[in-house]
């Protein structure tokens, strides 16, 4: 096995354990591991913006096929560092205006296509399909997402949600039955969102046991073992430390 | 110096966005042009809102290791693995394998920012849990409602929930597929007529905030 594999698995196992160690109580290696997170987060995300932003959109297209446009949104860019400068710090606004005028201009009519017509479209749909050989037919079936029952219990959801965020209107009498259907409907799904995401991060965990259990193998020298205690003891030492120095300090 | 520093900046927004908001609306190569351009224009511009951002990461770390405040040396690690990454991606010319060998920039992606990710959200899995016990208590309707829910797409979506509980995958199958969607697409569409009116008070400098305060 190659040693840089070797030596990755010892590093991966040791920071896994480090993050780990937090279930227990903060500690040193936790926050060790967590600036070491930031820094490493940061660095990567800066080395690729450098190389799409940088090398891919500016620097290429301008010197390979003389794309000098693209000197427009680097003099743009170049403006919001003026918040650097105190006195020319107002020069930023033009950037920042750019952005959000570009980003408005855009958001309105695709937002009205994509995230209200369209939604709208797949609410109210058809409740009878022509079937060939059967004719039109109601489908009773909970299964398919599309069929006639599960429309009608769509539209219900979509307008009891909505209605229940609707509050130019008193929710009293037969608005309140629709306004306690909406928090039905909304509880559904919070609770169908909270079991979805206690699963995924629960595979991620199974993920990173896999990567333990995987670095318990001879061939990497068995990083799992050595530093599963390596951590405990660390935290037992550090442990005794902070209760031993507590009762001086008192 | 007002007209430079204020009403500029709205008329730049103000046309930008009249102009790429009618862009839609024109069916013609020119304007799907003038479209991609500025989707490149922007990604250009974000790139420099990214050094605004690692800028005063680094000026608050750089104090804290100046003046040796508590964790500077923790500050120090940031900086040092920052750093570090940075001059090993640029050495790797920001790539992780070059003809499938793995190169250093790739070494630190696959053996440090993989497992630091992912154990750092698999920890959450524990506290998700601890919160779900203290908080689910079946109180009220909508409570138990809530409860059962989640129970249910938890159970259905692992093999041994699906075991105990037949039902427990088709079901949750439902509850994402036509009710959350119900739910989510209700949601989708408030949030999207917000999303229009502020875009619309912006174009026509309603909203102002993000031209930020100090002098006019």
């Amino acid at each position: 096995m190659a040693l840089e594999t070797i030596i990755g698995a010892w590093v991966a196992t040791g920071l896994t354990f480090f993050i780990f160690s937090f279930l227990y109580k903060d500690n040193p290696l936790f926050k060790l591991a967590e600036n070491l997170y930031v820094g490493v987060s940061v660095g990567y995300t800066i080395v690729k913006t450098y190389d799409t932003v940088i090398v891919q959109l500016i620097w290429k297209p301008i010197v390979e096929n003389g794309e000098w446009a693209l000197l427009i949104p680097v003099a743009i860019g170049t403006l919001m560092l003026t918040r650097y400068v105190p006195k020319a710090a107002w020069l930023s606004r033009y950037a920042f205006a750019f952005i959000v005028g570009v980003g408005s201009g855009l958001a309105i009519p695709r937002t009205i296509s994509s995230f209200i017509l369209k939604q709208i479209e797949d609410t109210i749909r058809p409740l009878m399909m022509l079937v060939p050989g059967e004719g039109i037919t109601f489908t009773w079936s909970l299964l398919n997402p599309a069929s006639s029952l599960n429309t009608i219990i769509i539209l219900i959801g979509v307008s009891s949600v909505l209605f229940y965020f609707f509050f130019s209107v008193e929710h009293t009498g037969p608005g309140k039955v629709v306004a306690r259907t909406g928090i039905l409907f909304l509880m559904i799904a919070f609770g169908a969102a909270f079991g979805y995401t206690v699963m995924a991060r629960m595979s991620l965990l199974i993920g990173r046991l896999t990567d333990l259990i995987e670095f318990t193998d001879p061939s990497y020298g068995w990083p799992s073992l050595w530093l599963l205690g390596l951590t405990i003891l660390t935290l037992v030492v550090m442990s005794r430390r902070s209760s031993s120095k507590q009762p001086k300090e008192e | 110096m007002i007209f430079l520093r204020r009403q500029v900046p709205l008329l730049i927004t103000l046309i930008t966005g009249i102009v790429f908001a009618a862009q839609y609306y024109v069916p013609h190569p020119a304007s799907e042009q003038m479209l991609t351009s500025v989707t490149k224009w922007l990604q250009i511009i974000g790139g420099f809102a990214l050094v605004l951002g690692v800028s005063s990461l680094f000026h608050v770390h750089a104090i804290k290791i100046r003046r040796k405040e508590a964790g500077w040396g923790y500050s120090f690690v940031l900086y040092v693995s920052m750093l570090g990454t940075i001059a090993v991606g640029l050495w790797s010319n920001g790539k992780e394998a070059v003809d499938g060998t793995m190169t250093a920039f790739g070494w630190i992606y696959n053996f440090m920012m993989v497992p630091l990710q992912g154990t750092m959200f698999a920890i959450l899995a524990f506290f998700i849990a601890s919160a779900a016990y203290r908080s689910f208590r079946a109180r009220s309707r909508e409570a138990a409602v809530l409860l059962i829910a989640a129970v249910i797409v938890m159970m259905g979506r692992v093999p041994l929930g699906e075991y105990l509980i037949p039902l427990s995958g088709d079901l949750s199958q439902w509850i994402l597929n036509v009710l959350n969607a119900s739910v989510r697409r209700a949601i989708l569409i408030g949030v999207s007529l917000g999303t229009v009116a502020l875009s619309i008070k912006i174009i026509f400098g309603m909203e102002r905030s993000y031209l930020g305060g100090g002098k006019e």
